[in-house]
């Protein structure tokens, strides 16, 4: 079973890897994945999680261009999110949806020019090997095969003292071909000294049953003073399989702020490692999961404290409904040199059944002796106190328990800095939660509040 | 109004209410005074039907109806409001759309036509203002770093709202300053009319001065040993529970 997977992969990637200006990276990339075992239960970053759904896929071939249909140009359009964009269907550039190639800031690897191609050499791939440098179980195959593979992605370069003022969006949507297709979805972003970007990645499909593997990579370039707002949104069918990485590397006094959102499909692993390379960095990272059915969802987060008079802060809230099983595991790696550190994480959890899981791990490693960190896990189910006191109030038992599950996770949502995009994943969480709509529909009067106030 | 017979409950099966009466009529008011640990907030707490509170025997009628097979948001929508001793903080849920869901949920039970966002709104700004609140409150999480004070008078803004035919104030005035047992005290009398009855449990003779009850009662040892006009409360505030409990063993 993986072995197959490995040879299907494997020949894939050398079919697909083109492109001169990466021969080198789809090289070392094909030989490390040719090397590497395919992780079991065995293997701790995937003790959790069973590759076994992807494992029995049989990827034969990769995407063709598909059809725009209505459904998915409306998910393509974020309700309406005021945004230039890109926006990729089973891997495709489509044209009619894609603005953003206009900016200047914004091109594909493959339209690159002279200084573009510079910066990609330069970059692409580097994010990446510092995880592998520090021995995270965050430098798995599956970068390498996206190494392997890669002939194409997404270039974004914002310039010194730069700022965007509106969000880029990056949305990777898929739709089911008549045979199981695998893609590899790249994406680098360079904000030199003192640039300002909002970056929205955004991976989606349409509610058909999809039969897609999605092996997704992002580096994050941020230069000494420089802000990222990322965004990075799953909201796919059930029946995709994502795999994806987020590699983050901080100069002198950046700053990363996240906010990471996994709906949860049947199999869905999201790492996510932020380096700190350079002292006064901070990083904000917040991410909710909110699994249902029979589905899998796993987030291993990093973050590495290489230096002096960094800090970070991370918090990630979990809802588990019906079976699906939730996996969290965030590491704080503070390296010997890394005095004065400020690192806290905080994990919550809420579990709606008997039968769904979550498995939680902080891990703390700890070289230095000048630090604070503190850390936090707990998992709970609804507090009765809080469902008497909304019962005692008139509201039926299932309403209030739609509500409190959707208070659990709005108070992240309530913090994210940009109001449009809370008001696009309000409604889309609040149904999740209200699968009757007469349950969340109080959740969604928020809007008049601010009216004549 | 109300009709409670031979009570007996539960908690945690420790027997805390051992065979309690009370009959209140349309209009009334009636404080329930007693020393700590008498069965003062579990009386509240059954009635208004939280889990863990077993009820073993007995009878409660509320207009008409036996409640105890109820759950706890039908009780409320048949008109019965426990103002909390201590109101829950749901921090993610606005106070506003806790509002609105309450008040839906018992105006529909009641068959009162439904209010729209901007008829709610309106109504909930008024209301703020009676219990001199800042509409700023209206967009916080339930209850979320209220001060006690603030607590209180949310729960008093939710019983304006849902305009119950019953109301148990459990120790509202616990933990109150004099301005802001006012405050409380002036809403509650705002509501009293005929056809409304209200519960007042409290450990403190203060409240009464500025609740004046109908009757006070004095529960102890799980069941109400004696009963009588306002002033039975200054005589308590003057001689303690002692005496009384005394009493009550032997009689029994």
């Amino acid at each position: 079973m993986a072995e197959q997977f490995h040879a299907q992969q494997l020949a894939l990637a050398s079919e697909q890897a083109r492109n001169p200006l990466l021969a080198e990276l789809n090289a070392a990339g094909q030989q490390a994945f040719a090397a590497a075992s395919v992780p079991n239960r065995k293997t701790e970053a995937w003790k959790y999680t069973s590759l076994h759904n992807l494992l029995t896929g049989d990827f034969q071939r990769t995407a063709s261009q598909s059809e725009l249909t209505a459904e998915l140009r409306e998910a393509a359009t974020l309700g309406n999110l005021k945004a230039p964009r890109l926006v990729f269907v089973n891997g495709q550039l489509n044209n009619e949806l894609s603005d953003a190639l206009a900016l200047e800031q914004v091109t594909l690897f493959s339209q690159a020019n002279a200084a573009q191609q510079a910066l990609i050499s330069q970059h692409l791939g580097t994010v990446l090997a510092q995880a592998a440098d520090n021995k995270s179980g965050s430098a798995h195959l599956f970068n390498d095969l996206n190494n392997a593979a890669v002939n194409d992605g997404v270039l974004i370069h914002i310039g010194k003292n730069q700022r965007l003022e509106q969000p880029l969006q990056i949305s990777w949507l898929t739709t089911a071909e008549a045979q199981p297709f695998s893609l590899n979805g790249r994406l680098l972003m360079i904000l030199e000294n003192g640039a300002e970007a909002t970056l929205v990645e955004h991976y989606a499909s349409d509610e058909q049953q999809q039969n897609s593997f999605t092996n997704a990579l992002t580096e994050l370039v941020i230069g000494d003073n420089a802000r990222l707002q990322h965004y990075r949104l799953q909201l796919m069918q059930e029946d995709a399989l994502h795999i994806g990485s987020t590699h983050v590397a901080l100069a002198r006094d950046s700053q990363y702020n996240a906010f990471h959102l996994g709906l949860g499909t049947r199999l869905t692993r999201n790492d996510i490692v932020i380096n700190h390379n350079v002292g006064g960095s901070h990083c904000e990272l917040n991410g909710v999961y909110i699994p249902q059915n029979q589905q899998l969802l796993d987030f291993h987060t990093c973050v590495e404290h290489k230096v002096p008079h960094c800090t970070s802060n991370e918090v990630f809230r979990g809802i588990m409904n019906d079976k699906a099983r939730a996996v969290f595991n965030g590491r704080i790696h503070i390296h010997p040199q890394a005095q004065k550190t400020l690192a806290q994480l905080s994990n919550k959890n809420l579990l709606l059944t008997n039968t769904a899981e979550v498995y939680t791990k902080p891990e703390l490693e700890i070289y230095a002796d000048d630090v604070k960190c503190a850390h936090g896990a707990t998992v709970a189910q609804l507090e009765e106190k809080a469902m008497f006191y909304m019962q005692s109030r008139g509201i039926s038992k299932k309403e209030a328990e739609v509500m409190l599950s959707f208070g659990f996770i709005n108070e992240l949502l309530e913090a994210l800095p940009h109001e449009d995009i809370a008001s696009v994943l309000r409604p889309l969480l609040a149904r999740r939660f209200g699968r009757d709509q007469s349950l969340s529909r109080h959740l969604l009067e928020n809007d008049i509040s601010g009216d004549n106030a | 109004m109300i009709s409670i017979k031979n009570l007996h409950a539960n908690v945690e099966d420790k027997n805390i209410l051992k065979g309690l009466n009370l009959e209140i009529k349309p209009g009334e008011v009636h404080a329930i005074m007693g020393p700590n640990g008498a069965g003062k907030s579990t009386l509240g707490n059954v009635l208004a039907g939280r889990d863990n509170y077993e009820v073993t025997e007995g009878t409660v009628v509320l207009n008409g109806k036996n409640i105890l097979e109820m759950e706890p948001e039908e009780r409320a929508r048949e008109g019965l409001f426990l103002a909390f001793q201590y109101p829950v903080e749901i921090p993610g849920v606005s106070n506003l759309e806790f509002l609105k869901a309450s008040v839906d949920s018992v105006r529909a039970h009641q068959g009162k036509p439904a209010l729209d966002s901007v008829q709610f709104l309106k109504l909930a700004r008024e209301k703020c203002k009676a219990v001199n609140l800042d509409q700023s409150f209206l967009k916080r999480g339930v209850n979320e770093g209220f001060s006690g004070g603030e607590k209180k008078r949310n729960e008093l803004m939710q019983m304006m709202l849902l305009e119950p035919s019953l109301c148990i104030l459990d120790e509202t005035d616990s933990g109150l300053d004099i301005d802001a047992l006012q405050v409380v005290a002036e809403g509650v009398n705002a509501m009293r009319d005929a056809n409304r009855s209200f519960i007042v449990v409290t450990h403190y003779q203060r409240l009464l001065d500025y609740i004046v009850p109908d009757y006070v009662h004095v529960l102890a040892n799980g069941r109400i040993v004696k009963s009588g006009g306002k002033e039975l409360a200054l005589e308590l505030e003057e001689k303690g529970y002692g005496w009384l409990e005394s009493a009550d063993n032997g009689a029994a």
